[in-house]
């Protein structure tokens, strides 16, 4: 596969996860803040065809999970009355991006909850969870990233461009962001503001913490594609016709930055998400009830849960899917391009 | 020399500037340790303000940083309001304990790492090299903090490692051979996350470097002249390929202190990760400022280790006429 058909693979993959994600108010079977506190730590549900007689069903269907008697956290399943999964069923409330209101979910039971990835101590979906989750993690890493390459964007074109002591300052800042272990550094950030905020507030200040830890690395490189453009003739001849600094920058020396953009954009994006789920995994980012990647694995710290209710751990894979694609987009990225293609368009130039 | 010593003076300057922009933060920092104390009737305000102006939380930041200073020159790092006692010790205790498992880790990683690389380089496209390719993708995509919960579920479920701390109870009344067969197997848990969680760049790297050189023609003359193909690997192109591998070495000892944080806390190793946590919430602050230094120094250590060893190993940067 060429480099440009790799990544447009990899960018499809990743356009339909994020699909995923920003559907989750229709896909997710539930609301995920919905509690039910008659089963907490129920284990995933199994989808049967066929029911406990051995008769098949063209329908698939669920068995309700009742407490084994004599236990408080063993359930089995009721097979007396199959709950029969049906798809466009109407059921929670919910908003898409925002602002369509809607009640049909894709799947579900009527009126009865499903529990296909289990419920957490509260009784709450985890499969609704993990989707709704989505949304604040990969927001977060989406906010971070674009505000870190904007400062990196800022920061290393000035560098580059205008070049003596602004440079010099600028990447001795970066040096110093860049010495300092990141996580090291994302904690300290985070210990010197405010602990308990609303969920709001707390996942701003996530992505504004992510986001000043992270911006030295673009902005150096920034700064390098900057210095050997900015001597380039086409760029030397519009300077000689009165181009202005705001107009060379804009208009001539930006554009050949893209690809280094884009490419830190793959690396960035999931290493920000990490960096999301590892704040909230220890409680120091977005707080509960309000889902997010991180959160959702931190019922792990207890290890009640870990002993009983190894299911609290699905989560954690359905994650990969999203590193997956952003690591495969960064290496498509990153590969030289086809040097065929660059021989033949050269010719062309040349002839 | 002069490189070296130009060098020397930049990880200088960068220990310096990470303790003045750690400080800075202190001050944008709402709130402090004795202010949950303000909930409590049984303590007076007049006794909160002395105790502020004990610890001098009342004096303007330069002079602060200045007594700081002065204090770290001493050895002590500041003092911790939580433990009643002066940083450095403390730190030196968990830093002790993170120590042990990242060194573990590391060479641990680097001894897999290196012949699985040679190889893959070696059978370059061929079904080995597939197969680590695909692995190392693997490990690659899972981030370290669903690895090392994986690990964990998987250890309370078989009950093959103990989970969590760093000692059986009675730990003292063993035998040195038990104890250390103790440690081990507290530590394996850690040590696997972590070697694994690094493996897969080790090894890419490794293989990268490797099947560069190996087309090298003066690996195909040693080659011609009979040499065995293990020494011709590890004698001829290992260090041929080195350049990048010591860098990242270097690198690896630089994240020695500041690369296990979050697998400490997950498997609840007492090294300096939870100490951090704990400290940022109980709003510490030197005991956090002493802890970012701390793991900074060791980086920059790491990254200065890896430019001696890089001048050591090189000769084209030894005989290299420093430009300025």
């Amino acid at each position: 596969m060429s480099r440009r058909r790799k990544v447009g693979f990899w960018l499809v993959v990743l356009g339909v996860l994020h699909g995923i994600i920003l559907c989750a108010g229709f896909l997710a079977p539930c609301d995920p803040v919905r509690q039910d506190r008659k089963s907490p730590y129920l284990p995933p549900m199994r989808v049967h065809f066929l029911d406990a007689r051995g008769h098949p069903h063209v329908r698939p269907f669920v068995y309700p999970l009742q407490l084994r008697p004599g236990t408080f956290d063993q359930y089995v399943e009721d097979t007396s009355q199959p709950r029969p999964l049906k798809f466009f069923v109407p059921g929670d409330p919910y908003r898409l991006l925002g602002f369509f209101r809607g009640r049909v979910h894709l799947f579900g039971a009527d009126n009865e909850r499903i529990y296909l990835l289990g419920s957490d101590g509260f009784g709450r979906d985890q499969l609704s969870r993990l989707l709704f989750g989505g949304q604040i993690s990969l927001l977060a890493g989406l906010l971070g990233a674009g505000f870190t390459l904007l400062v990196g964007l800022c920061v290393g074109s000035a560098a580059g461009y205008f070049g003596g002591w602004c440079d010099e300052l600028l990447m001795r800042l970066a040096e110093l962001f860049l010495a300092l272990p990141w996580l090291y550094l994302l904690f300290a950030i985070r210990a010197f503001l405010p602990l308990s905020v609303n969920p709001l507030h707390a996942f701003f200040l996530i992505v504004a913490v992510i986001a000043a830890v992270g911006w030295a690395r673009p902005a150096r490189l920034v700064r390098g594609v900057v210095l050997s453009a900015k001597e380039r003739d086409f760029v030397r001849a519009a300077r000689g016709f009165g181009a202005s600094n705001f107009y060379l920058l804009r208009r001539h020396i930006l554009p050949e930055t893209s690809s280094v953009v884009l490419t830190q954009a793959a690396i960035l994006i999931p290493q920000y998400v990490l960096a999301e789920m590892a704040l909230s995994f220890l409680g120091l980012g977005v707080p509960e009830p309000v889902p997010s990647w991180g959160n959702l694995l931190s019922n792990l710290q207890q290890y009640s849960v870990l002993v009983s209710y190894w299911w609290m751990y699905l989560p954690a894979l359905g994650m990969v899917p999203f590193f997956l694609g952003y690591l495969g987009l960064a290496s498509a990225l990153q590969e030289s391009p086809d040097p065929y293609k660059i021989e033949r368009r050269s010719l062309g130039s040349l002839a | 020399m002069r490189y070296l010593l130009r060098r020397l003076g930049h990880a200088l300057f960068l220990v310096f500037g990470v303790s003045i922009l750690a400080f800075l933060f202190t001050t944008l920092a709402p709130g402090n340790y004795f202010d949950e104390m303000r909930l409590n009737p049984q303590i007076a305000p007049e006794t909160l303000v002395a105790l502020r102006a004990q610890y001098q939380l009342d004096r303007p930041l330069p002079l602060r940083y200045a007594s700081w200073l002065n204090s770290a020159m001493h050895g002590q790092m500041g003092f911790s309001f939580a433990y009643n006692a002066p940083v450095a010790p403390l730190l030196l205790v968990r830093a002790r304990n993170t120590l042990l498992l990242t060194i573990t880790a590391t060479l641990l990683a680097w001894a897999i790492a290196l012949p699985l690389g040679i190889w893959s380089a070696e059978r370059l496209g061929r079904l080995p090299d597939r197969l680590i390719g695909w692995s190392t993708a693997i490990l690659l995509v899972l981030p370290d903090l669903a690895l090392a919960l994986g690990l964990l579920v998987l250890a309370v479920r078989t009950h093959w490692f103990p989970t969590g701390g760093m000692a059986s109870v009675g730990f003292e009344s063993l035998s040195s051979f038990n104890k250390f067969r103790d440690l081990a197997r507290h530590m394996t848990l850690s040590v696997a996350a972590l070697v694994l969680s690094a493996l897969p760049l080790l090894v890419r790297h490794v293989r990268a470097a490797v099947a560069e050189v190996l087309d090298a023609p003066f690996l195909l003359a040693a080659e011609g002249h009979g040499i065995p193909r293990f020494t011709l690997l590890y004698r001829y192109a290992l260090p041929a390929a080195a350049n990048p591998l010591v860098s990242l070495f270097g690198f690896s000892i630089g994240a020695l202190l500041s690369g296990s944080l979050l697998i400490e806390v997950v498997m609840s190793w007492p090294g300096l990760g939870p100490f951090l946590l704990e400290a940022i919430l109980a709003r510490d602050i030197y005991v956090v400022i002493g802890g970012v230094l701390f793991s900074t120094i060791f980086l920059v250590v790491g990254n200065f280790l890896a430019d001696i060893l890089l001048y050591w190993i090189d000769p084209r940067i030894r005989t290299e006429t420093p430009s300025a």
